[in-house]
């Protein structure tokens, strides 16, 4: 079809106003660009209430730049980032509980920060149940950032790059608390870790798993998916898991419900980059992975509160052989995402 | 003779329209305030922060550095027995004794009528507790307003704080602290220390809620804060230096239930 010159004008001026429409309505600040959250098919239904806060490219850079700036602290010298470190799935690698602000320590091993759209609760205790109030308890803890939130929002009013960014994120220079908590949640949000070899192998993708994995993963399957359950590989629930009471003698979940029934129980972490994440458990008192399988088979300590399923016929402990063991070590070292701990879009910029 | 007559009628004249403005000053839809004045007292004595000397009930001298407290859910009731709720939204106050500006809270849009009682809850509803944090505003704002009065580990409000020091408390710095929280727990039933409070005034008085008053009628309560520490379980600071989110708390929640007291009402 032959398009005469007139027409073909038409459309060329159409297409220039559409453009220049377009142009003015960003200029206008008609808005932050959306970034919603890439879903993985293989993941159980979203926890965080995503309509409350929705996502956007800006909201995410701020809360990235946020993240990373040791501003949240009391001096400036400790920031989200310094304990949860990308490489090592946003852990402290190596650290048994980490060192905070002065070198002080605290009682617990820091957490991954990966896939929190999909949890109840937050800490070894659970203590926090919505993303937006976590940040709080680390940037005033004593022992981690020891600063007051009204003080950061001091510091970064006093800020004109933040103040643009808080404009461009939520349309107000004003910053506000709440402005501030759901910044940090839009980049927690967005680290999503989903593309392992285990996603990859699950969703059909074209990566097929050795022998030794497959039957590390029927084992696991058997043995330990009634707590490291879903493609979360946890249940959000806690458990005591048997493990001796150390000096600190950290009553986990019981001191946010203060229901004996709660004694020593933590919260069942995920599995996911475990490779990545030693030290294991709430105070990282075991260095391998190894060790962890060690403690369930051998070292299970029995009390009132102990997980009924971590007994066999009455006596601590599940059944497996040092075999079981290195397979289970290879199904769950298919569970580590390249792609996540390298994101450049995650790392600080 | 006349003269008295005429006094005699001017003056009945007077009481009748005065009994008739009574009867009509307020119109169907007229709105007023009422201030609450929340006075914190120990036993007979104003409380006096940082200076004076105390003695509680098991015997132990004390004084006090700081009293917060949370008032929230706030129900009006009527001479009548009627009642009247204030929205939920503007219902949420925290006082503070070092801060003079938050011991008197304004209530506004009352509807017109004579109040001579209160309602309200000692600490936050368990709704608030669990809310998105863009709702969490003014005092609610755990990071501004209301930062200080909330513990971050274990998410919800502290309803009333109250430090202080005492020879006999053990800790290091012989300061005693009882912070007091527990709206009843997210996921799994833990402690509840909401605490619904219901004041009558004594005698007739009433709080006259009229359209357009100059000064509004005031409710003075009095808040005696010895009993945080006497009443039904008289806490020992010796024994208790420190009781924050534990199951010894519900003794001090029981003992503040009853601290406070409609003292009198102010109509001007």
């Amino acid at each position: 079809m032959i398009q005469s010159g007139p027409v073909k004008a038409v459309m060329v001026i159409t297409g220039m106003v559409l453009l220049a429409a377009a142009c003015t309505k960003s200029k206008d600040g008609a808005g932050p660009t959306p970034m919603p959250l890439n879903i993985p098919s293989n993941f159980p239904a979203l926890v965080y209430d995503t309509a409350s806060n929705p996502v956007t490219k800006e909201g995410f850079e701020l809360g990235r730049k946020l993240f990373y700036d040791p501003l949240l602290s009391r001096n400036n010298t400790i920031s989200c980032g310094s304990c949860h470190i990308q490489g090592s799935a946003f852990t402290h690698h190596g650290h048994d509980v980490s060192h905070g602000i002065d070198d002080k320590l605290g009682t617990r091993n820091s957490p991954p920060v990966m896939n929190l759209a999909w949890s109840r609760f937050f800490f070894w205790d659970g203590g926090v149940f919505n993303l937006d109030l976590q940040p709080i308890a680390p940037i005033q803890n004593p022992v981690e950032m020891d600063e007051q939130v009204p003080n950061v929002i001091m510091k970064l009013k006093e800020n004109s790059t933040y103040r643009k960014l808080f404009k461009k994120a939520f349309g107000t220079e004003e910053i506000s608390s709440a402005a501030l908590f759901k910044a940090l949640s839009q980049f927690m949000l967005q680290c999503i870790s989903a593309n392992s070899r285990y996603d990859r192998f699950v969703r059909n993708e074209g990566v097929q798993l050795t022998n030794e994995e497959l039957e590390g993963r029927t084992i696991f399957q058997q043995k330990c998916a009634s707590c490291h359950s879903t493609d979360l590989f946890t249940d959000n629930d806690f458990h005591n898991n048997g493990l001796v009471p150390s000096m600190v003698n950290d009553k986990g979940r019981f001191l946010i419900t203060l229901n004996e029934s709660d004694l020593y129980k933590f919260k069942t972490p995920s599995l996911r980059n475990i490779a990545q994440t030693a030290p294991y458990m709430h105070d990282g008192r075991f260095y391998t992975l190894m060790a962890v399988l060690d403690h369930y088979s051998n070292g299970i300590t029995d009390s009132p509160t102990l997980d009924s399923r971590l007994k066999t016929n009455g006596i601590p402990g599940i059944a497996l052989t040092a075999e079981e063991k290195t397979k289970l070590v290879a199904f769950l070292n298919t569970l580590t995402d390249d792609e996540f701990i390298r994101d450049p879009k995650l790392a600080e910029q | 003779m006349k003269m008295i007559t005429t006094y005699i009628t001017a003056l009945a004249f007077l009481f009748l329209t005065s009994c008739k403005k009574e009867k009509t000053d307020i119109q169907p839809g007229d709105k007023g305030e009422l201030t609450v004045e929340f006075d914190n007292v120990v036993g007979a004595q104003n409380l006096q922060l940082n200076t004076a000397t105390y003695t509680n009930a098991a015997g132990e001298p004390y004084k006090i550095t700081m009293l917060n407290y949370y008032i929230s859910n706030i129900v009006l009731v009527a001479a009548d027995g009627s009642r009247y709720t204030v929205p939920k939204d503007s219902s949420y106050f925290l006082i503070k004794e070092e801060d003079v500006a938050t011991q008197e809270v304004t209530l506004k849009d009352i509807p017109a009528g004579d109040y001579k009682g209160i309602e309200f809850v000692i600490g936050v509803d368990s709704l608030k507790n669990t809310a998105a944090v863009g709702e969490r505003t003014g005092c609610l704002d755990p990071a501004a307003g209301g930062s200080g009065m909330y513990w971050t580990w274990n998410s919800g409000y502290i309803f009333l704080k109250m430090e202080g020091t005492s020879d006999v408390a053990t800790s290091a710095d012989k300061k005693f602290r009882y912070h007091i929280g527990g709206f009843g727990g997210y996921s799994s039933a833990t402690i509840n220390n909401i605490k619904k409070v219901s004041l009558t005034a004594a005698g007739t008085d009433v709080a006259k809620v009229r359209k357009n008053k100059t000064t509004p009628p005031t409710f003075h309560l009095m808040a005696d804060a010895s009993k945080v520490l006497n009443g039904t379980t008289n806490v020992s600071i010796a024994a208790n230096t420190t009781v924050m989110f534990a199951t010894y708390s519900v003794n001090i929640a029981n003992n503040y239930a009853s601290m406070f007291t409609i003292d009198h009402i102010h109509n001007d």
